[in-house]
């Protein structure tokens, strides 16, 4: 009975430091960005970091400057949101209301493997196929643009906004849906007026978590954005918040006012992405007193 | 039980460390009485152009590999701050990719070349464009020259691939061609082979890559009538390239292993490491 005991208590120890590792880690990764963040904020003065138009890291006069990564990053995942959420939702509900059994089967899966697909080879096929192909299509000097990135990005958020998605309709209660029905509606009648806006949390919810994905993808625009700091423009070569650490990481020497600069870049994307989180948890628990 | 076996396994690693430390007396004594190089102790700190860190990194790796007990370090700060290290001495070495200016020389600094760096003009397979003056390829950078009949090939816009800010070798191409932070870049590549995909995926395109890299996909243009070729290089013909050096102050004596470092960095043995690390070796 005693050793019972002991090894109750030893377990939920272990259950309980378990739990505390990942707290650990957000609080460590929070204070470090914070300090490693606010010195070159700090040198380079807010206004002229946050709204200077102008990047030349390594210029002898070198100019801080991260609006245009600011903006391309917005501008950039509102387009990835524009074209991948009709497309993802539309989806959801497909798969979730209309598709035969048989059909089904197949799409699922297929959605699922576009989730795992690894980022650098979303890039890789972006940089061989899109580039080239949007550079012919609208007869550009080259195919390394804002819009180029965009597309690659809708296509990365879609298994994140179909499948939270499409749990969320599937989860709308089957009486809603027979009672619509009993009134004399049509099924997609149904499935728009009824299922949809019944799920409309959840959907918000897997629109908001595409965000998240689509602000804090690096390796797949950087090989198709171009990477060079102008202000954003659909057919410009663009740098993205992400890109603008990963493509000057490597070089900034130790303790340089650039490397300090891409960890202030750091902590303003950190900061975009715990905004959007603390978004995502809003419409969670809206969702969850709906029920 | 428990006690007994930690007892056991404690006097093992005493023992151990016991043996190992006697094992390396003997050698120790042997650098004190100054005997061959692989016998050299102590630390050589390096530090300058990130542009030669890729060489120095293989140089300082096969050194320390027949000299084990030398540690070799390296901190790439730029040039400008290899040669001050040197002059102040708080580097044993200063490694600087561009030759010293006369002021610097004036300071009672050396600069022994230990490898060159060329860096090859590319463009694309159709582009008919095979030949560039230094001061064409200074216009396509700088976006003076927009459209590539300008310079006798078709007319088609110029699109300028490039490295990222920070790496050695944008650093090596806007320093040599004179367009210091005025290029009108179109793409930030993050490496040469990056640039090299690029430019072969667009017919528009031009970049520049180390002289090693280049391969069949693209096409290196000549600049005022000369190849990039290893040879051109070596005999100063090929204009875009620079050395690497290590620098010195003429007055102070070398701690040992630094003289060693630099002695086997001029050295033949050198050649095939400086040659696999992207770099033109001296001969």
């Amino acid at each position: 009975m005693k050793t019972k005991n002991i090894i109750e208590r030893l377990m939920s120890r272990v259950f309980f430091f378990c739990g505390m590792v990942s707290i650990a880690a957000v609080l460590l990764i929070t204070v470090y960005m914070i300090i490693a963040g606010l010195p070159a904020i700090v040198e380079v003065g807010p206004i002229d970091f946050l709204f200077g138009t102008v990047w030349k890291s390594t210029a002898a006069e070198p100019q801080f400057g991260i609006l245009p990564f600011i903006l391309t990053s917005i501008w950039g995942t509102l387009g990835a949101v524009l074209i991948g959420v009709p497309i993802g939702v539309c989806t959801a509900i497909f798969l979730s209301k209309l598709a035969p059994p048989k059909l089904a089967a197949v799409v699922h899966p297929a959605v699922e493997l576009l989730a795992g697909i690894p980022s650098v080879v979303y890039g890789l096929i972006g940089m061989m196929v899109l580039v080239p192909g949007v550079m012919d299509l609208f007869h550009l000097k080259s195919g390394s643009t804002l819009f180029t990135a965009i597309l690659v990005l809708a296509i990365m958020i879609l298994p994140g906004i179909i499948s939270v998605s499409e749990t969320a309709l599937r989860a709308v209660p089957r009486e809603y849906e027979e009672a619509s029905l009993g009134l004399g509606a049509t099924w997609i009648e149904t499935v728009c007026k009824v299922s949809v806006p019944a799920a409309r949390s959840g959907i918000t919810a897997g629109i908001v978590l595409g965000v998240g994905r689509a602000i804090g993808e690096a390796m797949a625009i950087m090989m198709v954005a171009g990477n060079v700091p102008n202000m954003p423009g659909l057919f410009k070569s663009v740098r993205f918040l992400t890109t603008a650490v990963a493509s000057e990481m490597s070089y900034a020497a130790d303790g340089s006012l650039q490397k300090q600069a891409l960890f202030s870049i750091g902590l303003i994307l950190f900061l975009f992405i715990l905004s959007i989180n603390l978004l995502l948890n809003h419409f969670l628990k809206k969702g969850d007193t709906t029920k | 039980m428990k006690i007994k076996r930690a007892l056991t396994f404690l006097t093992a690693c005493t023992l151990a460390t016991t043996l190992v430390a006697c094992g390396s007396t003997p050698d120790a004594n042997t650098t004190d009485a100054g005997a061959d190089a692989s016998s050299l102790s102590g630390s050589v700190s390096l530090g300058g152009s990130t542009s030669v860190e890729k060489v120095i990194g293989a140089l300082s790796e096969s050194f320390m590999e027949a000299n084990p007990s030398v540690d070799v370090s390296y901190s790439p700060t730029g040039s400008g701050a290899g040669i001050t290290g040197a002059a102040e001495g708080t580097l044993d070495l200063g490694l600087s990719s561009r030759a010293l200016k006369d002021e610097e020389t004036a300071k009672g600094l050396t600069a022994t070349t230990f490898a060159l760096d060329g860096i090859a003009i590319v463009v694309n397979l159709e582009n008919p464009v095979a030949d560039l003056s230094l001061e064409q390829i200074k216009g396509l950078a700088d976006g003076t020259i927009t459209n590539w009949k300008e310079v006798g090939g078709n007319d088609a816009p110029v699109v300028l691939i490039g490295r990222e800010a920070g790496s050695g070798t944008r650093d090596g191409f806007e320093s040599i061609v004179d367009v210091k932070d005025q290029c009108k870049y179109e793409q930030e590549l993050t490496s040469t082979g990056a640039v090299i995909a690029g430019v072969a995926a667009n017919p528009n395109a031009f970049g520049y890559a180390s002289l090693a890299s280049v391969d069949e996909t693209i096409k290196a243009v000549t600049v005022d009538g000369v190849a990039a070729t290893e040879e051109t290089v070596q005999d100063g013909s090929y204009q875009i390239q620079r050395p690497f050096v290590l620098v010195t102050k003429k007055d102070a004596q070398l701690s040992a292993p630094a003289q060693a470092f630099l002695d086997y960095a001029v050295s033949d043995a050198a050649d095939d490491l400086i040659a696999q690390a992207g770099a033109v070796p001296m001969k």
